[in-house]
């Protein structure tokens, strides 16, 4: 097959794919952009993180941070443990990406919740390159992203007197996918976890310093509580490769 | 922070999610470690329970409103989220009324 068709045929398999990761992204990038431009920072601040983060939840975090003191230790640590599923995304796909060459460390980079599931379950239709699938699929979602993010920054510092609240679209999406993790989850000792540490150390080190010292208590109880918890986890994760 | 440590601060979270999404592909090529493996499975709820009182740490609960319009606006996209399981209508339905709390009743 011709290069230009091979190119052709992974685009036209995975656009259908793409399509509602994109609409919602483009709605998604929309608010994380108006919120970042609601802190007061620059229009472009989001479509700067839209392209070095590529991540809603860091980057809604992050442009919170912003307007803080400059504290480049602990934005690395909260982002480090806020992203860390992403080295399970990254096991279940060293089979799919071997092989992939110059393809690889764009898969990689762009590698977003979203695009890893369609990636990683996407029945690639015969005759459709998978690589140039791969790249088209993350590609579409990021360019999405991207487009929403950039037109929420300058929707935002257009319209300041719309904002006021817009803030809480951070809370709704951290709350919704709570929720989410809360309805699948086979124990609550976890999610519970996590509230009760970071309110206790909400509580104990004040809003500015809280965050780390609630990092530490939740992998220490989550670390105790292996023994008990480990078989529970453990069975779900049998049971989705079942 | 200065414009410059914005981008600074920027880079460096962009610089820890590509350590996460590249790291098993330099370090974990024959599979992690099982308590590795273990924290993968256990943590994400926890994670998204921090990330939920995030959101909240700058309420006064003795002042104001009381963190009346976070609690009816929670309310509200847990509710919405139930009934429709739809992130983006749950989003919007919570953030529009948070935003109709503050700006119109509180």
């Amino acid at each position: 097959m011709a290069h230009g068709g091979t190119k052709t045929a992974a685009f036209r398999a995975a656009a259908p794919l793409s399509l509602p990761i994109m609409a919602g992204f483009v709605f998604l990038g929309i608010t994380c952009g108006m919120y970042s431009s609601s802190l007061g920072l620059p229009w472009w601040m989001s479509t700067l993180m839209s392209i070095a983060i590529f991540g809603g939840s860091a980057e809604f975090i992050v442009a919170s941070m912003l307007p803080g003191a400059f504290d480049p230790l602990t934005t690395f640590v909260v982002i480090l443990v806020v992203q860390a599923r992403h080295l399970f995304y990254g096991l279940s796909m060293l089979e799919p990406f071997r092989g992939m060459g110059k393809k690889k460390p764009y898969l990689i980079y762009a590698m977003c919740d979203e695009s890893f599931s369609i990636n990683y379950s996407a029945h690639v239709p015969a005759g459709v390159d998978r690589g140039w699938f791969m790249v088209f699929v993350s590609l579409l979602n990021q360019s999405s992203w991207v487009v929403g993010c950039t037109l929420g920054g300058i929707f935002g510092s257009m319209i300041p007197l719309a904002v006021e609240g817009i803030s809480f679209a951070m809370t709704a999406l951290f709350v919704v996918i709570f929720l989410d993790q809360w309805l699948t989850e086979p124990s609550h000792a976890s999610s519970i976890t996590g509230l009760v540490a970071s309110a206790a150390a909400l509580a104990l080190f004040g809003a500015d310093g809280f965050l780390i010292p609630a990092m530490i208590a939740i992998l220490a109880v989550v670390t105790a509580l292996r023994p008990r918890l480990q078989p529970v986890y453990g069975a779900r994760k049998e049971d989705e490769e079942a | 922070m200065t414009l410059v440590q914005q981008v600074v601060t920027v880079l460096i979270a962009g610089a820890a999610t590509v350590l996460t999404r590249f790291l098993p592909f330099a370090a974990f090529r024959k599979g992690a470690p099982a308590y590795i493996r273990y924290l993968g499975s256990a943590l994400p709820g926890a994670v998204f329970g921090l990330l939920v009182i995030y959101c909240l740490k700058d309420i006064n609960v003795t002042a104001g409103a009381h963190g009346a319009p976070e609690a009816l606006g929670i309310l509200a996209t847990a509710a919405v989220y139930l009934w429709r399981r739809d992130m983006l209508w749950a989003i919007l339905a919570g953030t529009l009324s948070y935003m109709a709390l503050v700006n119109l009743v509180f």
